[in-house]
């Protein structure tokens, strides 16, 4: 874990309980209903991301909702905004990066994605949510070999 | 006129109306109607009895413009023969609930009272009383509404007077206050639909409406409104309108003046088109008319993003252009208007300029054109010269071609200047010089000018003919470089391919005539050039020279042939030589006699000339002529003259290779089997042909066969070469195309030789038919004469379905008992082919029911045990294919069967296999050409019978013959077209096969590493699958695949 051997920003977190899985509906099991992408896939592919400090996810550390998370299908739109643990935060740009290259990974390619920080919970909210949505950068950001590899950390599943 | 239009900063010179696009297109309803109301007084509400006024005489609509509903009332009543029986109170809550309830759900309610006979429109009428004449104008627009959309759905209902009534009533509420407008216009509409409209009121109605509404500052929704009324009193009405004379015409100019909207431009523009065409009369209004739908060309309309009308840009350019290109009165003002936007800038003007002038050319003539063509030429020139778009260039030479033709078509009087000499000589003396430029840019699209020009009219095309066809005979000889040459000829050629589309009843007046001697000259020029690219050029010019009836002499054709022959032999250039047997195939097809005196002698030698070279052994380029002559000789054979030399040529050969005892190889006898088929194929579409190789070549061909196969003490090679497989199926092939296209009849006539000689041993119908001994497949133990029923199965498997086969009873017997002897596999399978391809033919019934218990009793006997299950098998397999081509009930037990089988230890592989087979089409017998019956979704309906078993098979195998399962499955998937196959796919499937490529993941990463970012491409799909549980699997899959060999993972 990165930051793992020094002291942690926020040692002491408060934690919330993990939602269950999504029951299986009949509607998903009939091959002939489309399922639409809704809030909840969305946060099903995102709740589930290491937190890069501590051993546990986002959506045990509440910096995902499903609230928090808006989704249309016909119109290819997400929008996700994630509440960082502490206002100053300094991993939330890291935290907006996975829950950024996740998406990208797990949804159709013709959908348009905006990640950003819940407005007002954190210090330097608007370079975040700038550098977020700044695709050059974001790309970058992945060449760079330590950052992808914390990356890959936050998203690998939890053995 | 021009005061509404909005000058366009492009297009300078011109009133141009751009059509507003997205932002505030579609609704008006911003605008308020400030030309009528500000100034005027308030309606006058006062009640007074407008019917007694009338009685006394006093002028009612002068002075009161407000005529009372009461009389209406009254003057209907009066009208209406029925008498109002039904309770009115229902009806008085109903309007008030309309009117002063502000509900909208009552006026359909009313409606379909009236509709089922409940109230009449008067009782509506007497209703409604007080709300029509009331003094506020939103209470009186109500009320009219509801009295509106009544007649909306009743109007078939109306009496005459009533419909009198009705439009005096509304005609006069035109003059109301703004607000009432839109639901007058709403009740004069439903009006115009009625058929009980007595005449003269269309017009009053019109009238009435070009006097007194302002169309153009109504709301969008209003003015569509009017251009309905308008279209259905046109449609209904046309004698009545046509009276009013161009007043009728002026009228309609002012209501669509400035008008913006797409959707109303479409109705407008048809109006327009209808004035036209419908011959009604425009009067001094022509330019108006004209002013008025030109403003919008070309038109300027981007549709807006999810635009619910769906109207393209594509729908009022064509119907502006149905409107412009209508009339030849047009010309004057809309010729300058082309120029001059063909001259613009703008691409899209550029081409729709041009292809309205397209247009208006069927319909002009040369008085139209005449004062235009120095400019329309001049512009279509520099587009053509210049234009870096294809399509302008496209578009320009149609335009031209327009043109040309149109100025052909002309009738002129007889002391009038023929405007197409003139303009064609303008075309000439323009392009002529650079013709004789062949390296540079513009000799192109000058030809193409040139060509546009002469393809319009006989003509035109002499005309340009006589002058081009001598200045590039005359650059030719001037140019030593082939490319040039090249350049020149293909020139050349676009010429020479106009004269095909013109007839000359008298040959001698053809403008080619006097260039024919200079034309062969270049052409042979060109066919001897060392340059390939020449040569082909030279050999298209040939072609097309030939194809002018009665143009080229027999010295012509001699030497035509002989450098064709000389082409022919010239494999090394395989360009050349593909194009000189094309062009020797399409001229011998017309030159039949040239061919056969001039070609035919010289192949037929060759041939004898290649036979001593086999006899002495090969040489390799000796061998390769050889090829080529055989080539050659099937390649001319498209006459049934020709065929009838070359048919005995080639099969005098194998004679003679057979006689002559020589060293055949396998691949000579093949080579000569391929031109045989190429020869049979090209006399398929010839009744005569077909029939006359199919007599002579097959039995020659069984002749050779049965002879190879008769025991004999001191074999020949040949021999042997003819009973090899390859060679078997080499001749089978042509079998099967020698008798695919026999009709019925012929068919018959060949089958009732063929069968017995196989079942009877019966040869009299064989040339050189005195062999050692009996041929008798079916019984005798040689192996040899057993493998010729592959040639029995090629005939019998071609014929139409409904040619009845002598002794299929023995012979079906006789087949099946041969498919399961073990000592040659090629026969055994030769004949369940056979069984299978008559079985798939053989109507519904009680044989075929016999056939197949037969079938199926051998299958199990074979398969229990003993040495013949591999041949069992292989009978299941082809029985099982024609059943299943056919959607035979019983093809899903076989299927079973043979799914059963994949468990075998023994031929569980084997099976897997034939799932490959069943599902891909065969080329010797079950196919479509060979008359079998082949349903066209069979795959299809494999796929989702059997899948499902073959899965559960999969899950239930033991681990060791799970593999065979799997293999047939990737058969079937496999053959499957993949649209069909990705969403047949069920869920399971899709989440299974991405549980797969999840698993993968596993497998060491440096074997993956090549497939990653293919995986993760193909991956990116099924995350837009439209099930949820297989996204979820996708995401996981692709998620994995992202981590493999990236670091952090």
């Amino acid at each position: 874990m990165v930051g793992g051997g020094g002291l942690l920003e926020n040692a002491n977190p408060l934690i919330y309980q993990r939602s269950g899985e999504r029951p299986v509906t009949a509607g998903e099991e009939d091959e002939q209903v489309p399922d639409s992408i809704d809030a909840r896939e969305i946060f099903d592919l995102i709740r589930s991301i290491n937190d890069p400090e501590h051993p546990l996810t986002l959506e045990e550390l509440n910096v995902v909702e499903q609230v928090r998370v808006q989704v249309s299908d016909p119109e290819s739109t997400v929008a996700v905004a994630f509440t960082p643990t502490i206002p100053h935060c300094s991993m939330a740009t890291l935290i907006g990066l996975s829950i950024k290259v996740k998406l990208l990974r797990s949804l159709p390619q013709r959908f348009k994605m905006d990640v950003h920080i819940t407005p007002g919970t954190h210090a330097s909210e608007h370079a975040v949510n700038k550098q977020l949505a700044d695709k050059e950068r974001v790309a970058a950001a992945l060449e760079n070999t330590h950052l992808l590899e914390v990356v890959n950390q936050c998203l690998s599943a939890r053995s | 006129m021009a005061s509404g239009c909005v000058p366009s900063s492009r297009l300078p010179s011109r009133c141009h109306r751009p059509i507003p696009g997205p932002a505030p297109p579609w609704n008006c309803l911003g605008r308020s109607r400030q030309a009528r109301d500000p100034g005027a007084p308030p309606p006058c509400p006062s009640p007074g009895d407008w019917l007694g006024r009338r009685m006394r005489g006093e002028p009612v609509w002068c002075h009161r413009p407000y005529p009372l509903p009461r009389s209406l009332v009254r003057v209907m009543a009066a009208a209406a023969a029925v008498e109002a029986a039904a309770p009115m109170g229902a009806l008085w809550g109903l309007v008030h609930d309309f009117v002063v309830g502000q509900q909208e759900g009552p006026a359909d309610q009313v409606a379909a009272d009236v509709k089922s006979g409940n109230y009449t429109v008067l009782q509506v009428v007497e209703a409604l009383g007080s709300s029509l004449e009331n003094p506020e104008p939103r209470t009186r627009a109500r009320g009219i509404q509801l009295l509106s959309q009544v007649l909306l759905h009743c109007h078939t209902l109306l009496l005459e007077k009533e419909v009198v009534h009705l439009i005096l009533f509304y005609e006069n509420r035109l003059k109301d206050h703004h607000l009432v407008i839109p639901s007058v216009l709403q009740g004069l509409k439903a009006l115009s639909l009625c058929v009980a409209l007595p005449p003269g009121l269309a017009v009053s109605v019109l009238k009435a409406i070009f006097q007194e509404v302002h169309v153009q500052s109504l709301p969008q929704v209003d003015r569509h409104t009017v251009y309905n009324i308008i279209t259905n009193f046109m449609r209904t009405r046309e004698e009545e309108l046509k009276s009013l004379g161009a007043d009728f015409t002026f009228g309609f100019i002012q209501v669509m003046d400035g008008e913006k909207d797409p959707r109303n431009l479409l109705v407008a523009f048809r109006i327009v088109h209808d004035l036209i065409s419908r011959d009604y009369s425009l009067g001094p209004f022509v330019e108006e008319l004209f002013e008025v739908t030109s403003c919008y060309f070309p038109i300027d309309f981007t549709p807006p993003p999810n635009d619910p009308h769906g109207i393209q840009r594509e729908d009022l350019i064509l119907s502006l252009r149905a409107v412009l290109a209508s009339t030849p009165r047009f010309a004057e003002f809309l010729l300058p208007l082309l120029i001059e936007k063909v001259d613009s800038e703008v691409l899209s003007a550029k081409l729709d300029s041009l292809q309205t002038l397209n247009a208006c050319c069927a319909v002009y003539g040369q008085k139209e054109l005449k004062d235009f063509l120095p400019s329309l030429w001049a512009s279509i020139r520099r587009e053509v010269f210049q234009t870096a778009s294809e399509r302008v260039e496209a578009e320009g030479l149609a335009a031209l071609h327009s043109l040309t033709a149109c100025l052909s078509r002309s009738v002129l009087r007889a002391d009038a200047e023929d405007l197409l000499d003139s303009f064609l000589s303008n075309i000439l003396q323009d392009c002529r010089h650079h013709l004789c430029e062949p390296d540079m840019k513009l000799v192109w699209p000058s030809a193409k000018l040139l060509q546009a020009a002469a393809g319009a009219s006989a003509r035109a095309c002499d005309s340009v003919t006589s002058n081009v066809l001598p200045l590039l005979l005359e650059q030719f000889h001037k140019h030593s470089q082939s490319s040039q040459r090249r350049t020149i000829l293909e020139m050349l050629l676009g010429f020479l391919k106009l004269q095909q589309k013109w007839s000359y009843e008298d040959k001698d007046q053809r403008p080619l005539n006097g260039f024919k001697d200079q034309l062969c000259s270049l052409v042979f020029m060109a066919l001897t050039d060392p340059s390939t690219q020449l040569q082909l050029v030279g050999i298209r010019t040939l072609t097309v020279l030939g194809a002018q009836p009665d143009l080229l002499s027999s010295e012509d054709l001699e030497l035509a042939v002989g450098h064709l022959y000389r082409l022919s032999f010239l494999k090394e250039d395989s360009q050349s030589w593909v194009a000189a047997l094309e062009a020797s195939g399409t001229l011998a097809a017309l030159y039949p006699v040239a061919f056969s005196s001039h070609l035919v002698p010289k192949l037929a030698e060759e041939l004898r000339v290649g036979e001593s070279n086999l006899t002495n052994g090969d040489e390799p380029t000796q061998c390769s002529r050889h090829l080529c002559c055989l080539q050659a000789l099937s390649a001319v054979s498209t006459h049934p003259s020709i065929v009838k030399e070359t048919l005995p040529l080639l099969l005098q050969h194998l004679w003679q290779v057979n006689r002559g005892n020589m060293v055949a190889q396998s691949s000579d006898v093949i080579a000569v089997c391929q031109s045989l088929r190429q020869m049979a194929e090209k006399c398929q579409q010839d009744p005569e042909s077909c029939w006359y190789f199919h007599q002579t070549a097959i039995p020659c061909l069984l002749a050779l066969a049965v002879q190879a196969s008769m025991p004999e003490k001191e074999p020949s090679v040949l021999r042997k070469v003819l009973l090899e497989d390859e060679v078997l199926a080499a001749m089978v092939s042509v079998i099967g195309t020698a008798t695919t296209h026999l009709s019925p009849e012929l068919a018959a006539q060949s089958v009732t030789y063929i069968v017995p000689l196989f079942l009877d041993g019966n040869v009299s119908f064989l040339p050189e038919n005195s062999f050692p001994s009996r041929f008798q497949p079916f019984q005798d133990g040689s192996s040899g004469q057993r493998r010729l029923i592959a040639l029995l199965m090629a005939f019998v498997c071609s014929l139409p379905r409904n040619v009845e086969i002598p002794q299929l009873n023995q012979l079906m017997r006789e087949l099946l008992e041969l498919s399961c002897c073990h000592s040659c596999p090629f026969s055994s399978t030769a004949a369940a082919k056979c069984f299978a391809g008559l079985l798939n033919k053989h109507p519904a019934g009680q044989q075929l029911d016999e056939f197949l218990q037969l079938a199926v009793d051998k299958v199990e006997a074979g398969l229990g045990s003993g040495p013949c299950r591999s041949q069992a098998f292989t009978l299941l397999l082809w029985v099982t294919k024609a059943l299943v081509l056919r959607y035979h009930p019983l093809s899903s037990c076989l299927t079973a069967r043979l799914m059963g089988l994949l468990s075998d230890p023994e031929l569980g592989p084997a099976a897997a296999d034939g799932f490959s087979l069943l599902m891909s089409d065969c080329t010797d017998v079950l196919t479509r050409a060979g008359h079998a019956e082949v349903r066209i979704m069979f795959r299809q309906r494999f796929f989702t019978d059997n899948v499902p078993a073959l899965v559960q098979g999969f899950h239930a195998a033991p681990q060791d013959v799970k593999p065979n399962y799997l293999k047939g499955l990737s058969h079937v998937l496999n053959r499957l077209p993949k649209p069909v196959l990705l969403p047949e796919l069920p869920t399971a499937v899709r989440i299974a096969a991405l549980q797969c490529m999840h698993a993968l993941t596993r497998l060491p990463t440096p074997v993956l590493l090549p497939y990653k970012p293919q995986v993760i491409r193909a991956l990116a799909k099924p995350l837009d699958d439209k099930k949820r549980l297989v996204r979820k699997e996708a995401v996981s899959a692709r998620g994995e695949w992202f981590l493999l060999g990236s670091p952090g993972s």
